[in-house]
């Protein structure tokens, strides 16, 4: 992962001396190995804070709301998963895509610090990635874990590819994986609805409404969201009863329905870990199944399933009384 | 246990005067028909409607008055819409007081007044000047700047034309932003206003209105020579508790609903420019 | 000093749950928060931080204040604030309970706020040193020793037992209820995991933050300080760092139609959120830079500003460890603090 951030680092440095960008929007580094923040860069010397590296998990494509409507061009590292948001950005006239160069970036998945420091003792001193070995050093000793259990919820599945690229950094390809993303989705349809409901209950009462989630969400871009509205009559934080706390996670799953690109951001965010993405990921099963497979942010036009109407739509009546085909 | 700093009493609207377009003053008095609490010039209260929300809003009327509370509100959300389509008889909720209240009994005692408004910005100062008005004799000379709109924009000015300008030793001077037809008073924003009437910078000042007036106003008092720590304003920011504990009234160290909103200028000077 | 075998702790909650509620750090979906103690949960006393801090005990995250009842045009009200139940709070670990005196100097303060009064009155904490602090934690910074917290029992853990001792009044009237459990002893064992815990808080990397720029004199030059705007940049205005802050009370008051009246309650709130300080008629902080600077200015010079010094931050670390962007009031620290940083 060095020799990435190094070639990155190279060309954020030629972009931003040549002017050909006014800014780079990249990461910069934290207080430890494993803490980097998203920052935008415009000079080479605020580059001796940037890294790239195996907790870079942040998708950056969200900031780019703003950063396409300041002065000048702004480049951008995305990795594939950001591709899919950017693309969606962009459908939704978001993102200005003439202000916006975007380097594709090399990402074998990112790590998740939580899951690795419940796999190990002590205070976390480093973390090498060889294959499929994470080998972290603590004060405690030495410890291999195996890197499908310490990666980001949305990394375990992920076989995405980059939609978007004005240039490439890439250095070593990714192998591609057996891996099924509506595994976890398909465990809760199988459950009853008793048993689906209490785990829904049992994951949802955790939530603070800290809003970690909304905020991250690229496909949360509504200048003013109907939960901050004062005027909206449904403005609220955190809420009079625990039913509606549920409630607000539902009704954003339906909002972003179709639009969600499989990100992974809300349970990336999540203080709780609460698995929200599996609400979105149950959409996107649903609408494979009843519209054809599609993949949101796979192109930034093009009609998408529930924007689109066409006579072989699947009637409501039949997914209600589960007759769809 | 109660907790009577947060659960509010129920109040009865018994009079509703429309002063102007979207102000109007609600006489408000408790249960019993007996005012609902004492106050001083300056402070607030938090008037509420059920179901709609709570608002912080100046106590109009002069604490002299024992009979009841006046509030004069302009429409401007959903609370005061709500108030403004009230008939008389309708219950709603107040509580305080809340704040400091102007130093009628300290700084402006024995001195010569100076009472600066602009629009609505007239309601915590007809509090102090009717305070004034009532024990007369411990003040000086009096004087009042009073400008808005229009004059259709001018609040309660039933009062201050029949009883204001036959005070003794008490100048009123009315303006509006542009002339009309039957108005024969002075035309021009109050901060010109201000500079015109060349005012004797020794007086006490207190100075109520939008940021804008009251900033420009300012600027054209310490022009004419007046001293910054005897001008006096009232701050108004978001409240939710009105004591100082929800947290969002604050500028820098001061809690506007309890440190306010009465401030000296000299103090603002020394708060982060937020408000 | 006492002290019971680690494997018989179920009985003792189960002894102070006769008695008392008992809010304890417990394992649910996954997360460790504080919940009420019963027979098959998944205690998790170790657990360094729980997400939520123990604040929601005495400031819960929404509250019922007052339920109005209106008819025509007559409105009548009815408090909500009821007597509460004893209740012991069992494992706050020392920046929490230092967070506590945070809290109580605004609610507790003139005029005092009930609501909070009532359940903080009915509490009886006991605490639990920590032995295996965290990178992310800084209490130290803020005079807090982790090794012996107050309350009105302190407890410490090792591999075998847990060792107690009773501070207050309020701690001697529980622990005469469960002395039957306990034995005498653990002085030596207390004092050596206090030893060996402060050596490993002397070294973490945050134990020598220096806060001697932060005092009211510098507000207005750390308010106007040009650093804000960057370090705010990757903010995403959401609540996290408040809401798992031990020591945030911003709340907000709302009112609730149901068919049974309108319910006025109250709820946490964040001053990260847009609609803050939003009025009618405009908006004190518009900015998200704002915002942020606001919520930094206040832990570290306003609080303290207006509470003779005591800093509204306990070191905990929670925001180190949740921020999704890794924002911190560390960074602010370092970036506005003082010189021995490095």
């Amino acid at each position: 992962m060095k020799d990435v951030e190094m070639k990155m680092l190279e060309r954020a440095k030629a972009l931003l001396e040549s002017g050909e960008v006014a800014r780079v929007i990249g990461w910069k580094k934290g207080e430890f190995f494993y803490d980097p923040t998203p920052a935008s860069f415009e000079t080479v010397d605020e580059l001796k804070d940037f890294v790239y590296n195996w907790f870079c998990g942040a998708n950056l494509s969200k900031y780019l709301i703003q950063m396409s409507k300041k002065e000048g061009k702004t480049a951008v590292f995305l990795k594939p998963c950001d591709t899919y948001s950017f693309n969606q950005l962009v459908k939704e006239h978001r993102i200005k895509r003439e202000n916006i160069h975007v380097i594709a970036v090399e990402c074998l998945a990112k790590l998740n610090i939580e899951a690795i420091k419940a796999q190990t003792d002590g205070i976390v001193k480093s973390v090498d990635v060889v294959e499929k070995d994470v080998k972290v050093v603590t004060t405690s000793g030495e410890y291999t874990l195996y890197k499908p259990e310490v990666v980001l919820s949305k990394c375990a599945v992920c076989n995405k590819t980059h939609q978007v690229k004005d240039e490439e950094i890439i250095l070593h390809e990714r192998p591609v994986r057996d891996v099924d993303r509506f595994e976890e989705v398909e465990k809760l349809e199988t459950m009853t609805a008793d048993e689906r409901f209490a785990f829904w209950k049992d994951q949802l009462s955790k939530c603070i409404r800290c809003n970690a989630c909304r905020n991250v969400c690229p496909a949360c871009s509504c200048v003013k969201c109907v939960f901050d509205n004062p005027k909206s009559g449904i403005s609220a934080k955190a809420n009079d009863s625990e039913f509606e706390e549920k409630l607000f996670h539902v009704i954003r799953a339906f909002h972003v329905a179709g639009r969600c690109t499989d990100c992974g951001e809300c349970s990336r965010v999540c203080p709780q870990n609460i698995p929200l993405h599996l609400l979105n990921r149950k959409f996107i099963k649903d609408i494979d199944g009843l519209y054809g497979q599609f993949q949101a942010g796979e192109t930034d036009e093009g009609k998408t399933p529930l924007t689109s109407y066409t006579e072989g739509d699947v009637e409501p009546k039949d997914v209600f009384n589960g007759e769809a085909k | 246990m109660t907790n009577e700093n947060l659960i509010p009493k129920v109040g009865v609207i018994t009079d509703i005067r429309k002063d102007t377009p979207d102000v109007k003053t609600f006489r408000v008095v408790g249960l019993d028909g007996k005012k609902l609490f004492e106050h001083m010039p300056g402070q607030c209260a938090m008037v509420s409607v059920p179901g709609v929300g709570e608002c912080m809003f100046s106590i109009t009327s002069s604490p002299t008055n024992k009979e009841f509370m006046e509030f004069s509100i302009k429409k401007c959300g959903c609370v005061t819409e709500v108030l403004h389509a009230m008939e008389v008889g309708q219950q709603i909720t107040v509580r305080g007081p809340y704040g400091k209240n102007f130093p009628v009994e300290e700084d402006f005692k024995g001195k010569d007044l100076l009472f600066i408004a602009g629009g609505i910005g007239l309601a915590p100062l007809r509090s102090v000047i009717n305070y004034v008005r009532h024990y007369r004799e411990n003040y000086g000379k009096v004087v009042i700047v009073y400008g808005a709109r229009s004059k259709e924009d001018l609040v309660d000015i039933n009062e201050i034309q029949t009883e204001w300008v036959n005070e003794p030793n008490m100048e009123v001077y009315l303006t509006i932003d542009r002339p009309q037809d039957d108005w024969d008073g002075h035309v021009g924003f109050v901060p010109a206003y201000v500079k015109e009437l060349g005012l004797n910078p020794n007086m006490t000042a207190v100075l109520c209105g939008p940021p804008i007036m009251i900033k420009f106003t300012l600027a054209g008092l310490l022009e004419l020579g007046f001293d910054k720590s005897n001008v006096f304003t009232t701050l108004e920011l978001r409240m939710k508790c009105g004591i100082g504990k929800c947290g969002r009234c604050n500028v820098g160290d001061k809690f506007v609903c309890k440190d306010g909103p009465v401030f000296r200028m000299t103090e603002l000077d020394e708060l982060p420019n937020e408000y | 000093m006492l002290k019971i075998a680690k494997e018989r702790l179920n009985e003792l909650y189960a002894k102070i749950n006769e008695a008392f509620g008992l809010y304890i750090p417990i394992k649910k979906a996954g997360e460790v928060n504080y919940h009420v103690w019963g027979e098959g949960k998944e205690v998790s006393i170790e657990t360094l931080k729980t997400v939520k801090s123990p604040k929601n005990m005495f400031f819960p995250q929404s509250e019922n204040m007052m339920k109005f009842k209106t008819e025509d045009k007559n409105i009548s009200i009815e408090d909500m604030n009821f007597e509460k139940k004893p209740f012991v709070l069992f494992g706050v670990r020392a920046c929490d309970y230092k967070a506590i005196d945070v809290l109580d100097k605004v609610f507790l303060a003139d005029p005092v706020d009930t609501y909070y009064q009532s359940r903080r009155e009915a509490t009886t904490i006991v605490t639990l040193a920590c032995s295996k602090p965290e990178e992310s934690c800084f209490c130290k910074v803020f005079d807090i020793d982790a090794t012996a917290p107050k309350g009105d029992v302190t407890t410490w853990l090792d591999d075998n037992y847990l060792y107690w001792q009773a501070n207050t009044e309020k701690g001697e009237k529980l622990t005469s209820l469960v002395a039957e459990l306990f034995e005498k002893g653990g002085e030596a064992e207390v004092k050596a995991q206090q030893d060996a815990t402060k050596a490993v808080i002397d070294e973490l990397p945050f134990s020598n933050l220096d806060l001697s720029r932060f005092k009211p004199e510098n507000l207005n030059e750390l308010f106007n300080a040009k650093e804000w705007e960057e370090m705010s940049e990757a903010c995403l205005g959401c609540g996290t760092c408040t809401f798992v802050c031990p020591t945030c009370q911003c709340f907000d008051i709302r009112d609730f139609k149901t068919n049974d009246g309108i319910l006025r309650y109250r709820c946490w709130d964040s001053c990260m959120y847009s609609d803050f300080t939003l009025m009618a008629h405009g908006n004190s902080r518009t900015t998200q830079m704002q915002r942020f600077r606001q919520r930094f200015m206040h832990k570290l010079v306003y609080y303290p500003s207006q509470n003779g010094g005591l800093y509204s931050c306990v070191g905990c670390g929670r925001c180190v460890n949740k921020c999704p962007q890794h924002l911190n009031i560390v960074k602010v620290i370092k970036t506005l603090g003082g010189k021995n940083d490095d």
